[in-house]
């Protein structure tokens, strides 16, 4: 489903990912682990089509298509999904209002009908309630405001409307609490089947024990400087990233 | 970073689509201004004497007065011996119909998109169209003379309720106001007069639209409305003019006045042409002065108003709010791009007891542009109790625009409550690239930002005029980027 071959990409001239290389199938769920800075969230962004963020060289294949060709909303509505790291606050757009356009645009994209803000709040009723959200946050401006933890659940709740198929979550463990997180991590595994993908991006062995992850990736100063099964999330755990960046 | 930031602003562009003037052969006085060009323009009219001595007393001040350099605008001097006064389309006699208004003007108004023919089957809203300087139609005339209420234009309410203009004109902007009020209250050629009597609430919306078609010719239009007790009207204007590379100019005087428990909601959706948005070439310069006085005790008058085009804005709808308990509002968006120079705001002038105001503000910038917030509170001596709320938001879209606000309290008086609040944000990438990567184009993006960052003013506006506010500032950035 995706395939990324080489490729060497940054901002402003500045190359931070070095040459990575990564092969994801439908079904599968792949994580990302590094130090900081070690490039993971460019990732993130160069995979969905920040226009801040530059690639150098290297290709990235998605369902067959050119991915690199295809402006930030044309690969979001080719079912690319990016839950940010940092998600912004846009003051005065309604968080319900928000969703419906996200989930209309994709209708009209199909050559289907537009949903009215009554049928949609079917649909977004049970993704709140999937993830045990009040009803409060339909009501309030898209992440104005919102806390940490609340702009995380938000993302996975856009996620759980969108339905896409690759999704690339960039540290959503970070800010959840204990409870957030093992609800947040069911949401995401019922939305999870054979036909989508998933990459975390994710400091912390806790996701993962909700989350199984098929491949674990360690990525530093722009490589993957190591792959490996769930296991590496273990040891990467107990021993820190040292005793790879110092073994290899 | 930068030169997306550009394109942000690109998107707030379009081409101005009411550019096109229209055929109609008209009859156009010789430019300039003198004592014989007043006198002349008020025989034309065949107005009653009070009238030109209304006129002469204007111009009279007008010449001892100077064009005011305190608002935050720049522009050439302004040659006011090389405008016409006077425009009026060519017609034979006085108009019994609609069906007798020259086909081409009626055209006009239809690519407008106010169609009238069908506005008068249609119903809910009372039309007066104001074509360069003279009334061409009013619908609904009729439906309203049966509640008493008077609708028509200026010119005609001069000849047919002489009594209700003599004891209301200038009483709001007197003649010697200021120098645009001066000039518009000596040349003035028409405008619309409502009348509501006491306890009527009007059945439907009036509405006015302006339109200037010749090159050179100034508009100085005049509206006058006053409701008695009780009664209630929602007034709406809307205003366009054709693309030229010269500016014209436009200076209009509107006067409202409430009397006891009365209300008035004046809403504007000005268009006007805004000049070329790479050169700044042409334009409308809207120098208008209104203001309502709430004369009665417990009336109200509130200013809704969506400033969308004019080379240069400088506007300040005002409230003189006199009756004790009287309430004044202000509800305005000013967004300006390409080199569109806008200094607007209000003045709440409170003189009763408990009188109220509050001011509700929102400046969006882009290109070269320069938005400017000018608010003055004025609280007299007699006036306890007062209160006042502000909120002044500036948005900014790109880095070469630019926001100010110039709030001014003026206070005789301890016992005011007032509330101040003001923001200033900007569109920034992250946002936009959030809305793309839900899927969401970038121009749907910026328009629903900005129609987020105006909600609290677009809920003021009538239904059919916050759907079509809406849609001219999401047209303004129809011109996308890719
Ligand atoms: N927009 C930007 N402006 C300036 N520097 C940036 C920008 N984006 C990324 N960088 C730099 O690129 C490097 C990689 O950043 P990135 O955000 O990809 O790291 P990360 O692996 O996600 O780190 P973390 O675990 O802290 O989230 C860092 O040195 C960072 O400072
Ligand atoms: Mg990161």
């Amino acid at each position: 489903m995706l395939e990324i071959k080489d490729l060497h990409a940054g901002f402003e001239g500045t190359e931070i990912l070095k040459g990575i290389s990564l092969s994801i199938n439908k079904g599968e769920t792949h994580a990302i682990m590094g130090p900081n800075g070690s490039g993971k969230s460019t990732l993130a962004k160069i995979l969905s089509g920040h226009p801040s963020y530059e690639v150098f060289s290297g290709e990235v294949i998605y369902e067959g298509k050119n991915l690199l060709d295809l402006s930030a909303e044309d690969r979001s509505l080719a079912g690319v999904f990016m839950g940010f790291q940092y998600p912004v606050e846009i003051p005065g757009v309604n968080n319900a209002e928000f969703l419906r356009m996200a989930y209309n645009a994709r209708l009209v994209n199909e050559g289907k009908d537009e949903l009215d803000p009554l049928d949609f709040d079917d649909i977004l009723q049970e993704k709140m309630d999937l993830l045990g959200m009040e009803n409060k946050y339909k009501e309030r401006n898209c992440n104005d405001g919102f806390s940490g933890g609340e702009k995380k659940k938000n993302e996975i709740l856009q996620m759980a409307i969108l339905k896409p198929a690759l999704s690339v979550l960039d540290e959503t463990d970070s800010g959840l609490d204990i409870d957030a997180l093992r609800v947040v991590a069911n949401g995401v595994n019922k939305l999870n089947n054979e036909n989508n993908a998933l990459i975390l991006i994710t400091h912390y062995q806790r996701l993962l024990d909700y989350i199984k992850p098929d491949f674990v990736h360690v990525l530093s100063h722009g490589k993957i400087i190591k792959s490996g099964g769930k296991e590496l999330a273990h040891e990467l755990e107990a021993q820190g990233y040292d005793w790879l960046t110092t073994t290899n | 970073m930068e030169s997306k930031d550009n394109s942000v602003s690109e998107a707030l562009d379009n081409e101005y689509k009411y550019g096109f003037v229209t055929d109609v052969e008209s009859d156009t006085f010789a430019k300039g201004l003198n004592e014989e060009v007043v006198r002349a323009i008020s025989k034309k009219k065949k107005e009653p004497e009070f009238m030109l001595n209304f006129r002469l007393k204007a111009y009279e001040k007008w010449l001892t007065m100077k064009e005011p350099v305190w608002p935050n605008v720049q522009y050439p001097p302004i040659d006011f011996q090389n405008i016409s006064y006077y425009s009026e389309p060519k017609q034979k006699k006085k108009l019994d119909s609609l069906d007798e208004v020259d086909p081409e003007i009626l055209n006009t108004f239809e690519k407008l998109g106010i169609p009238l023919e069908e506005q008068k089957k249609l119903a809910n809203v009372a039309v007066d169209a104001v074509f360069d300087s003279v009334s061409v139609a009013t619908t609904h005339k009729k439906k309203l003379m049966e509640v008493g209420i008077i609708f028509c234009p200026i010119s005609e309410a001069l000849n047919d309720y002489p009594e209700l203009i003599e004891e209301y004109l200038g009483t709001v902007v007197p003649v010697g106001d200021n120098f645009y009020a001066a000039l518009n209250s000596a040349v003035f050629t028409d405008g619309s007069f409502v009348y509501i009597p006491p306890d009527t609430i009007s059945p439907m919306e009036i509405s006015t639209y302006f339109r200037i078609n010749t090159e050179e010719t100034g508009q100085f239009e005049r509206t006058l409305i006053i409701c008695a007790e009780n009664s209630y009207v929602s007034y709406l204007e809307g205003c366009t003019a054709p693309q030229f590379d010269t500016n014209q100019l436009h200076a209009a005087v509107v006067e409202l006045v409430t009397l006891d428990n009365a209300e008035i909601k004046y809403s504007t959706v000005q268009n006007w042409y805004a000049g070329d948005p790479e050169t700044g070439k042409g334009g409308i310069y809207n120098f208008v002065t209104k203001r309502g006085k709430c004369q009665g005790e417990k009336s109200k008058i509130s200013w809704t108003q969506v400033e969308t085009g004019s080379a240069i804005t400088w506007k300040y709808p005002s409230c003189i709010l006199q009756g004790d308990g009287s309430v004044g509002e202000f509800y305005s968006v000013a967004l300006t791009n390409g080199h569109m120079q806008a200094d607007t705001g209000t003045k709440m002038m409170h003189i009763g007891k408990n009188t109220r105001s509050s001011i509700i503000s929102k400046g969006i910038s882009a290109d070269h542009s320069s938005n400017s917030y000018r608010g003055l509170v004025r609280v007299g001596k007699s006036a306890t109790n007062a209160r006042n709320y502000t909120q002044c938001d500036s948005m900014l879209v790109g880095d070469q625009s630019s926001a100010h606000t110039f709030p001014y309290i003026e206070t005789g008086n301890s016992s005011l409550q007032i509330e101040h609040e003001a923001s200033t944000s900007k569109i920034s990438e992250e946002q936009l690239f959030y809305f793309e990567q839900r899927g969401i184009s970038r121009e749907n993006a910026i328009a629903t930002i900005i129609n987020g960052f105006c909600k609290d003013v677009f809920k003021q506006l009538p239904m059919e005029f916050a759907v079509e506010a809406q849609k001219l500032l999401t047209l303004k950035l129809e011109n996308s980027v890719g």
